[in-house]
């Protein structure tokens, strides 16, 4: 067969082709490669000066080339754009053919030389390539946005919570619901702010997980030592705040607080080693108050507190109000069955 | 039904007539939400109701209602790039027809779930043709009337299409193309939306 036959052939089936002499000079270029560089500067240009062949190495000949016939080249323009392709070469006559393809360069290529669909052989997957790459993007991007709602709303799911996630306890956020309610109701109650002595070292000396092990038995223990009806809330690191209805005489307080004092200085293993903490707490009775105010009993609980801290710790403390603070009112039972 | 057929009736109403008009479906409907999710499923009684109540609404009868949507999908600029995913079906009108056989596959490369009608393209002569949709989905044919009036404005061909009127499950649609390069058309390069 003769070249000239061979080249309609070519020309249809191969648009990105180029037939090269036996010096290694390009004779012929398919109609889309005409597209990326003028035929003037392909004609009679030597194949490996328009081309570096990145691999395989070192290619410097015609012979070189001719001895790689059949295994996949990657090679790219040498002036810009430096378009990347892969190739094959067949060696023809006392040259060869090499057939080329845009590879993982199409997003760039068709850009660059604003190529159409025909400037792709029939059978080339190019354009379906081009296609999936859009339809994906469009349906990344559709998957994205109800990712980020989702996200938006599970943030906005968790301020509004009323769990904290670690222990499982209530936090703040319903321990304020819960206080206003019995402020509102005007029921007795007393309330217990408790915070954890040697947790910090607990923290600093086996780590994280350790002090996140030790948070969760003490929520275990202190849901343990209270009743049902009443609220245990975690409200900071280590600051826990108990919440009891209906329970304002002191021995009946001192001694929950006592049982809770004990049970959190048993020491609590994790992974071979002894965490030991222990507990001061303060508490604060409503019956105190002639209207209880929740900022203000949960101050004299905090106050309570430091007293039990500067005592030595695993200590309970019941705020006792200066003789300058108002006195209690002397019918707050009345008042509680009147309504 | 699909959200993203959902969220395109949804954002046909919001773009075409305005979010007001939106929610006063979304009411009328009881959807109980503000809006579709584009990449969730929701039940096909949803979507009957959202038709019905934009019949309401719009005091438009359902077969153009869906027409109309159609051609938003097309055409608006907003789905610009629903557009360009049709325009690799086919360098000109007939090439993209012919590609139409092929459509329900290339949406599910894109969204596996995605379950469009199987659609089938007789040609009947050089320039006259009849796409069979069978739509589990009663009216699927109507949007694909629109969508094929825009997408002939888009490739600048003229063509007359003929809804066979609703007939079961199968819907027919003949379409004759009087003139294959009518108008300028609308430019297409294969790189412009990628990345």
């Amino acid at each position: 067969m003769r070249a000239l036959d061979v080249i309609p052939v070519l020309d249809a089936l191969c648009p990105m082709h180029m037939v090269l002499s036996g010096t290694g000079h390009v004779t012929h270029a398919g109609a889309t490669l005409c597209k990326l560089r003028p035929m003037q500067d392909l004609q009679n240009a030597r194949f490996l000066e328009l081309f570096e062949v990145q691999r395989p190495r070192g290619l410097t000949t015609m012979e070189d080339l001719r001895r790689v016939a059949g295994t996949r080249m990657h090679l790219q323009f040498r002036d810009t754009p430096k378009t990347g392709f892969k190739g094959i070469l067949v060696p023809w006559q006392d040259g060869a053919v090499v057939n080329l393809s845009f590879g993982i360069s199409i997003l760039d290529a068709v850009r660059d030389y604003a190529l159409t669909n025909a400037d792709f052989a029939a059978t080339d997957m190019t354009v379906e390539m081009l296609y999936l790459v859009e339809a994906k993007s469009a349906a990344m991007e559709a998957s994205r946005k109800l990712n980020q709602r989702l996200q938006a709303a599970r943030v906005a799911a968790e301020e509004q919570a009323y769990t904290d996630t670690l222990t499982g306890l209530k936090n703040r956020r319903a321990l304020d619901h819960v206080l206003n309610r019995l402020g509102e109701s005007g029921a007795p109650f007393a309330l217990m702010h408790l915070d954890l002595d040697f947790f910090k070292s607990v923290n600093d000396t086996l780590g994280h997980a350790a002090g996140d092990r030790v948070l969760q038995k003490v929520a275990r223990y202190l849901v343990d030592e209270t009743r049902e009806q009443d609220t245990v809330a975690r409200v900071g690191g280590d600051e826990f705040v108990i919440v009891l209805p209906g329970l304002t005489d002191p021995a009946r307080i001192e001694s929950i607080a006592r049982r809770i004092i004990d049970r959190l200085e048993k020491p609590i293993p994790f992974q071979g080693k002894m965490c030991r903490i222990s507990c001061s707490i303060g508490t604060t009775r409503s019956d105190l108050y002639r209207r209880p105010d929740m900022a203000r009993m949960m101050g004299d609980a905090d106050v309570a507190l430091y007293v039990s801290k500067r005592q030595g710790r695993a200590r309970h403390t019941i705020y006792e109000p200066s003789p300058a603070d108002t006195p209690p009112d002397p019918r707050p039972a009345l008042q509680a069955a009147q309504k | 039904m699909h959200g993203l057929m959902n969220r395109a009736i949804e954002c046909f109403v919001r773009d075409a007539y305005g979010d007001d008009r939106w929610a006063d479906v979304a009411r009328i409907a009881q959807l109980g939400f503000d809006g579709f999710e584009a990449m969730l499923r929701y039940e096909t009684s949803l979507t009957w109701r959202v038709l019905d109540a934009i019949t309401d609404v719009l005091g438009k009868p359902r077969n153009d209602v869906l027409e109309d949507i159609g051609t938003y999908l097309v055409s608006h600029p907003k789905t610009e790039a629903l557009r360009r995913l049709l325009r690799f079906g086919g360098v000109d009108f007939v090439d993209f027809l012919h590609s139409l056989d092929d459509l329900p596959e290339r949406a599910r490369l894109a969204v596996d779930d995605l379950d469009l009608p199987r659609l089938e393209l007789r040609d009947l002569s050089s320039n006259s043709f009849s796409l069979t949709v069978h739509a589990d989905f009663a009216g699927f044919g109507h949007v694909m009337v629109g969508v094929l009036r825009a997408m002939a404005d888009d490739y600048g061909a003229l063509v007359m299409l003929d809804h066979s009127g609703d007939a079961g499950p199968i819907e027919v649609i003949s379409i004759v193309l009087v003139e294959t390069a009518y108008a300028e058309g609308r430019s297409f390069h294969l790189g412009a939306g990628a990345g």
